[in-house]
């Protein structure tokens, strides 16, 4: 077919069909925020004890480090989305939650005894925590997969784990509300863990949902 | 990294603009222009000696790929930026396709070559796989054109479809065999 053809047909039938419409960024993030919540609420719930857990700071730091993971992460989605915007320079932003759980890892070791460091890391829910992340990780994924593959990522494979980083946080921070393991010896060996399966399933989904 | 002259550059935000708020002409005038800056860009992009490689193709993947994405652009946004980087992604995109598949000038070993007619059943059978791999109207509408030689207007008429959008899936439907088979 010649290119001037395929032009008149694609702007005679521009009017009919309409192009696909944008929803913007924030409020994806918003629903995957709410599947997850849902998911949560539904397989596992805050642990009983959750509101007076507050006022210990082992427990909120849980919420600092894994919500800075998913904003982070949805920065530079939100820029990865569109040809030609910009995210290179918002990966930097990654490095935020890793120096605030570096941070916490040396309050720990500063402050709790040797002999309790290995009873501390590998706590009583490290299993619980390598499925529980992944499981409400995947429906976030998936929304957020889903939204990107109306955009237009330039970078597929990168795109979908950095969504895996996005969904990771974010399930990662409603199972920090279940979880009884606080300490960030936990948080710093088992969190990652989970987070790289999400990861991994992202980039491989990526490689093939994203393309267009 | 611009080829075209800045002035049809920033003309086509303009023409971009009015596109997407309905003006039909100002649309068709966006593609012809973006589909000029294209093809030089995919031209200097090409390696130059690329047998089996039409870069009239390429460039025809790429406005495909700018009208189904068109709503990726924000108006505000300068629209060049935007191109080349669709463009780039295509490229890339049809250039690592080229790179799975080997080309070799047919007249050097011709002899080597079975008779065609020998083996009557290989091409239908190949066809038939290839139609079968696409879904919905693209099967529709390569089937009835490549393999039952209808028109495209009789197509349109029976698939109760424009003719335009029995052109555009076509087009596509030979896209995704490419994509699909073009990687064995």
């Amino acid at each position: 077919m010649q290119t001037d053809e395929l032009i008149a047909d694609l702007a005679g039938g521009s009017r009919r069909h309409a192009a696909g419409a944008t929803v913007p960024f924030g409020a994806v993030a918003a629903f995957a925020l709410l599947v997850g919540f849902g998911v949560f609420m539904l397989l596992l719930g805050p642990r009983p004890d959750f509101v007076a857990s507050l006022a210990t700071p082992r427990f909120d730091v849980k919420f600092v480090e894994t919500g800075l993971l998913a904003a982070a992460a949805i920065a530079v989605l939100a820029g990865l989305a569109r040809p030609a915007r910009p995210w290179r320079e918002r990966l930097g932003w990654f490095a935020v939650p890793a120096i605030v759980l570096g941070l916490a890892v040396a309050a720990e070791l500063a402050s709790v005894p040797e002999h309790l460091w290995a009873a501390r890391a590998i706590g009583s829910n490290a299993k619980n925590c390598l499925l529980a992340i992944p499981t409400i990780g995947m429906p976030v994924l998936a929304v957020l997969l889903f939204a990107l593959s109306r955009q237009a990522p330039t970078r597929p494979r990168l795109t979908g784990a950095i969504a895996g980083f996005a969904s990771a946080g974010i399930a990662a921070a409603f199972y920090a509300a279940h979880c009884t393991d606080d300490s960030p010896l936990f948080v710093a060996i088992w969190y990652p863990l989970a987070t790289l399966v999400l990861v991994a399933a992202g980039a491989v989904a990526g490689g093939r949902m994203l393309r267009w | 990294m611009a080829p075209a002259s800045s002035s049809k550059l920033q003309g086509l935000d303009d023409l971009l603009l009015r596109a997407v708020a309905g003006d039909e002409k100002a649309y068709r005038a966006f593609l012809t222009d973006a589909a000029q800056i294209v093809r030089r860009f995919a031209a200097q992009r090409m390696p130059r000696h690329s047998p089996g490689f039409d870069i009239e193709d390429l460039v025809q993947e790429i406005l495909l790929a700018v009208h189904a994405k068109r709503h990726t652009w924000r108006p505000g946004e300068p629209v060049a930026p935007w191109l080349f980087a669709i463009a780039r992604y295509k490229a890339i995109d049809a250039y690592r396709r080229r790179g799975r598949r080997i080309e070799i000038d047919i007249d050097a070993i011709g002899d080597v070559f079975e008779d065609p007619s020998a083996v009557p059943n290989a091409t239908a059978h190949d066809v038939g796989r290839a139609v079968a791999s696409l879904g919905g109207r693209q099967r529709a509408v390569v089937s009835a054109l490549s393999v039952e030689g209808k028109s495209i207007t009789q197509t349109a008429r029976d698939l109760d479809m424009s003719e335009g959008a029995v052109r555009v899936a076509f087009h596509r439907g030979l896209a995704a065999i490419a994509r699909k088979f073009g990687k064995d």
